[in-house]
């Protein structure tokens, strides 16, 4: 078969499918976007210029929503990461019971994000029942009241519990595939652990670190059931991400067409975000 | 050749219509309270005695129904056959025309529903909703704090006397808080509390040319009071509690006093869910510099959208489960402490009832005093006590509420809550085109 | 080679590795294990101050639950999108991913990225365009409409995850098959396919991992017929009354299938979950 022919028709079907899937709501959005349109107000209709991404960035909250999203972002990378990298290494040897220990590990990845935000939040950072409460009474010191207090740290508590076996996961993988003669001969050369932390694990890890950062960013932009299910975005916009300022304005407004100026924003972030961070970690993973 | 093919075609096709439509299938909308939970149960007896039609339930918490059910009737995507709203929702989408008018028979008499509620329900003179279950709110206390307190509270009690007993019922230490309130964002969560105390304080949302008015004397007296009153005598964690945070202190015995719907009556008075049932008792909402709007008035109620085409069925499940007979059924099935409250003249006047629940009178006298279109001490332009009736207050209570919120947990001082809310409040209105 | 490596470990060490690993693995699984004794408790208990460690288990909640909602439907419902949604994504990624790592373009790269830059928009961004084309064309509270857009955006992902695979596979091994005049066809069943299979199932396993747990989409786009586990929680967060115990028995309900074939399936998943990281 012609040798040009066969990858083109080969790739097609998932170009086009994914194509539509991302064109067609894409040109509604944009559509949207420039229109009054507002569920509740069916009779209000018209071309609107530029007024709904007026609208949506003139908010008072944008400022602090962005903001949120990259700190979110940000803090849930570095906290997968560290730990990811710690746990990983201190499960890589052979210990009794590390099966179990495996199985534990990796369990949180398998909860659904909703579960994940209501069993926080009720269960465990409730101020007076909640486990971490009862923990703080038992050393006599005053509860915390995490929502509240703490909102952008409790959702970013949340959301890395459920990253971590994810990061964990891969890093074990990375390790498992290192060269044990060179760490034999490193040993037999007299290098302590931290040694051959510095000079052979970590960089072993780049390529893995790379990946992680990655996977993470494509899904933690858009997190959105955990802030929705524990603190609705506040108090005030404490805890809003550009995702949810989107929902406030589609679900909670129901202005399809603030909602829609919203999400182009968001995409452009989204492309920032992959033109900048993508390039710089796809460029590690081409080698 | 063709034309038989065609012809089978079609014969199977209407024989398949035939079978499908010889049992109606209707799918309802409801919230996940307890009551509608109950008559989820309940309505095995409905399909029963109507073989021809069945019943699929969609079940969700309020917010996800809220949402689901706005947006499935404003694409017309006819997903559901009867919906569970809200008294804030059935005023507007009757004026649209986006609801099908309920036509009820003698049997069900209608003159039977209370006055204020089916008011709520009725635009231009026609029944857009069923109320199903309705709710004004109320002062609930532990009888036994204040009289270890030595207090009377009296039957409609001030604020300022509730500051005094909260008070003396404050005792962290033993894990009893004077006061809870709602504090979670939400127009229909901590603004709904809210609105009902600045209406008492002598505000409203809107003035006659709609120009909101959340930076008047009003407003700040009481949202002062109010985050002063739980900061001081309040749980903590307050600006994450609603109805559901409060019910589950209170039922633990964690609450002094609470101030909210009075569908928590019953909860709180049943001992199967309580500790200090036998301790719980009722007074009116408290009251500030006018009894006007001080409690408010709500209603969940069944109704069916415009253009559905199971009109009937879905008329026929909406009589039964909102008339005297499905109340007498509950009350059979569990006992007349637990039939839905605050929709008939009859449930009240039912003596079983008034022995079965301490609060009923409390209650009744709640939802009679509430008036949806005369509930501010100056003139308003809007319809709703703990609301506004009109399309744009739900993002507007929502921008309103997490600001309250921020305020209570001390974010912001109330002066720069209530500037950011008056900010928020305009632009919606703005672009709503209200005013230039 | 395990045992000469022990050896040369102090037992000290050894010792003071395993209680750190038990320690940490516990303290991540601990508010799952809660969820799990809550679920088994009364609503009395489960609010109980100070919290109930020993209690007699009662299986009431799971009763309730599976009285007030029909648990088999949202579990079909849950089983047949993932699983259809992870082989109509499968077919649509392989062939793609296998052109992209055997027939390397001077766009790969960039159609590559382009693919995974799809997936960063929010959903609740197409939320209204999404909901209206399914009404027009009368998917809505539909399985298929599910399955459409489960597969569709986890594509980028698949597409990725299968290429790093593929690109590690010899390519020696297709020339020699080439050479010896081997179709395309037996390329790939006879070589591909063995070689890739690991990847393949990782893909597939991670795939029906994210299906099963999306809850933005399945809410949305379902009512009564349609409805996946994820939307079954919907109706145990906060009602009116206490909920705790049957919130996490219902949650419980929900997580337990994925989370029971998670730990089953884990070390195939665990093999493939490299993206191309490991050389």
């Amino acid at each position: 078969m012609n040798r040009r022919l066969l990858p083109r028709l080969l790739l097609t079907p998932a170009m086009v499918t994914l194509f539509l899937w991302m064109i067609v709501p894409l040109v509604m959005t944009l559509y949207f976007s420039f229109i009054h349109y507002n569920l509740m107000q069916p009779d209000q209709t018209g071309f609107a210029g530029l007024e709904n991404f007026e609208y949506f960035v003139t908010d008072p909250s944008f400022g602090t929503a962005v903001l949120n999203t990259l700190l979110l972002l940000g803090s849930v990378i570095l906290i997968t990461v560290v730990f990811g990298v710690a746990i990983a290494l201190l499960i890589n040897e052979p210990f009794p019971g590390r099966g179990i220990v495996r199985v534990l590990l990796i369990s949180p990845f398998f909860v659904m994000p909703t579960v994940n935000a209501l069993m926080w939040k009720n269960m465990m950072m409730n101020p007076i029942y909640g486990v971490l409460a009862q923990v703080w009474m038992f050393f006599g010191a005053q509860p915390v009241d995490w929502l509240t207090d703490l909102p952008l740290f409790s959702v970013i508590v949340m959301v890395a519990w459920q990253w971590l076996p994810f990061a964990t996961l891969i890093f074990m993988t990375a390790l498992q595939s290192m060269n044990h003669e060179q760490l034999e001969a490193s040993r037999m050369d007299g290098a302590n652990y931290l040694q051959q932390l510095r000079y052979l694990y970590v960089p072993h890890l780049g390529r893995s670190v790379a990946v992680v950062v990655m996977i993470e960013l494509i899904f933690l932009l858009s997190i959105f059931a955990e802030i929705y299910t524990t603190t609705g975005g506040g108090p005030g916009d404490a805890s809003t991400n550009v995702t949810f300022l989107i929902f406030k304005q589609a679900l909670l407004n129901f202005d399809a067409g603030v909602a829609s100026a919203g999400a182009l924003f968001a995409v452009l972030l989204a492309n920032i975000a992959a033109v900048f961070l993508i390039r710089m970690v796809g460029k590690n993973l081409d080698k | 050749m063709p034309t038989r093919l065609a012809l089978a075609v079609a014969l199977a096709l209407t024989s398949l219509c035939g079978a499908a439509s010889a049992q109606t299938e209707l799918v309802i909308a409801t919230v996940n309270n307890g009551h509608m939970i109950e008559m989820q149960k309940l309505s095995k007896n409905f399909e029963q005695a109507n073989p021809d039609i069945k019943l699929n339930w969609v079940t969700l918490e309020e917010g996800v129904l809220r949402q689901r059910v706005t947006t499935d009737i404003a694409t017309k995507g006819g997903q559901f056959d009867v919906m569970t709203i809200g008294m804030y929702e059935a005023p507007i989408w009757g004026k649209k025309g986006w609801l099908q008018e309920l036509k009820t028979d003698a049997a069900y008499d209608v003159d039977d529903l209370l006055p204020a509620v089916r008011n709520g329900l009725t635009v231009g003179g026609k029944l857009f909703a069923a109320p199903f279950y309705g709710e004004s709110s109320m002062l609930m206390y532990r009888k036994d704090l204040a009289d270890k307190a030595g207090v009377q509270v009296p039957e409609r009690p001030t604020w300022p006397q509730i500051k005094d007993l909260a008070a003396k019922m404050h005792d962290p230490k033993n894990g009893v808080y004077g006061i809870c309130l709602r504090g979670k964002p939400g127009w229909g969560d901590n603004m709904a509390f809210l609105t009902t105390l600045v209406n008492t304080f002598g505000g409203q949302w809107f003035d006659m040319q709609w120009k909101p008015q959340l930076e008047s004397k009003p407003w700040k007296d009481a949202i002062t009071f109010y985050v002063d009153l739980l900061k001081n005598y309040g749980p903590p964690g307050s600006s994450a509690n609603s109805f559901n945070e409060i019910l589950a202190l209170t039922n633990s015995g964690k609450c002094g006093m609470w101030v909210d719907a009075t569908i928590a009556a019953s909860f709180v008075s049943d001992p199967k869910q309580s500790k200090v049932a036998d301790q719980m008792a009722f007074a009116q909402a408290p009251t500030m510099n006018t009894p006007k709007g001080a409690n408010w008035l709500w209603s969940w109620n069944l109704a069916i959208p415009a253009g559905s085409k199971k009109v009937e069925a879905a008329q026929k499940f909406i009589t039964w489960s909102t008339s005297k007979e499905y109340i007498q059924l509950v009350a059979k099935t569990n006992g007349w402490a637990n039939v839905p409250t605050g929709t008939r003249k009859s449930t009240y006047a039912a003596p079983e009832f008034q022995k079965a629940a301490r609060f009923a009178a409390a209650e009744k006298t709640a939802i009679d005093s509430a008036n949806p279109t005369d509930s501010t001490l100056p003139k308003s332009p809007y319809v709703g006590v703990q609301f506004a009736a009109i399309p744009e207050f739900q993002a507007i209570g929502i921008a309103v509420g997490q600001q309250m919120s921020s305020a209570l947990a001390g974010k912001t001082t109330v002066d720069a809550a209530l500037k950011a809310s008056q900010v928020a409040a305009d632009r919606e209105m703005k672009k709503a085109g209200y005013y230039k | 080679m395990t045992a000469r490596r022990r050896s040369s470990y102090p037992l000290g060490l050894l010792a003071l590795r395993t209680v750190a690993a038990w320690g940490v693995a516990l303290l991540l699984f601990f508010p799952l294990g809660w969820l799990l004794l809550t679920a088994f408790k009364t609503e009395l208990q489960a609010i109980a101050v100070p919290p109930l460690l020993f209690f007699t288990p009662t299986f009431e909640n799971f009763h309730e639950v599976q009285e007030r909602s029909d648990y088999l439907l949202y579990a079909k419902n849950s089983v047949i999108t993932s699983v259809l949604s992870t082989v109509v994504g499968l077919m649509l990624a392989a062939p793609a991913a296998y052109a992209m790592a055997f027939f390397k373009g001077k766009y790969t790269k960039d159609i590559l990225m382009w693919m995974l830059s799809t997936k960063m928009m929010p959903a609740v961004g197409a939320f209204v365009p999404i909901y209206v084309l399914a009404q027009k064309s009368h998917l809505l509270d539909t399985q298929l409409a599910l399955i459409i857009v489960f597969a569709l955006s986890n594509l980028p992902i698949m597409v990725w995850m299968l290429y790093s695979h593929f690109k590690d596979i010899p390519r020696e091994i297709l020339e020699a098959a080439r050479m010896d005049g081997a179709t395309l066809w037996q390329e790939v069943r006879l070589v591909l396919l063995p070689l890739g299979m690991g990847g393949l199932a990782s893909t597939g396993l991670l795939c029906l991992v994210l299906s099963w747990n999306e809850a933005f989409w399945s809410l949305n786009l379902s009512a009564a017929k349609a409805g996946t586990l994820a939307t079954l929680i919907a109706s145990y967060s906060s009602p009116e009354g206490l909920f705790w115990a049957k919130l996490s028995a219902a949650s419980l309900m929900a997580i337990a299938p994925i989370v029971v074939f998670g730990w089953f399936s884990q070390k195939q998943l665990v093999q493939g979950l490299t993206f191309g990281a490991v050389k």
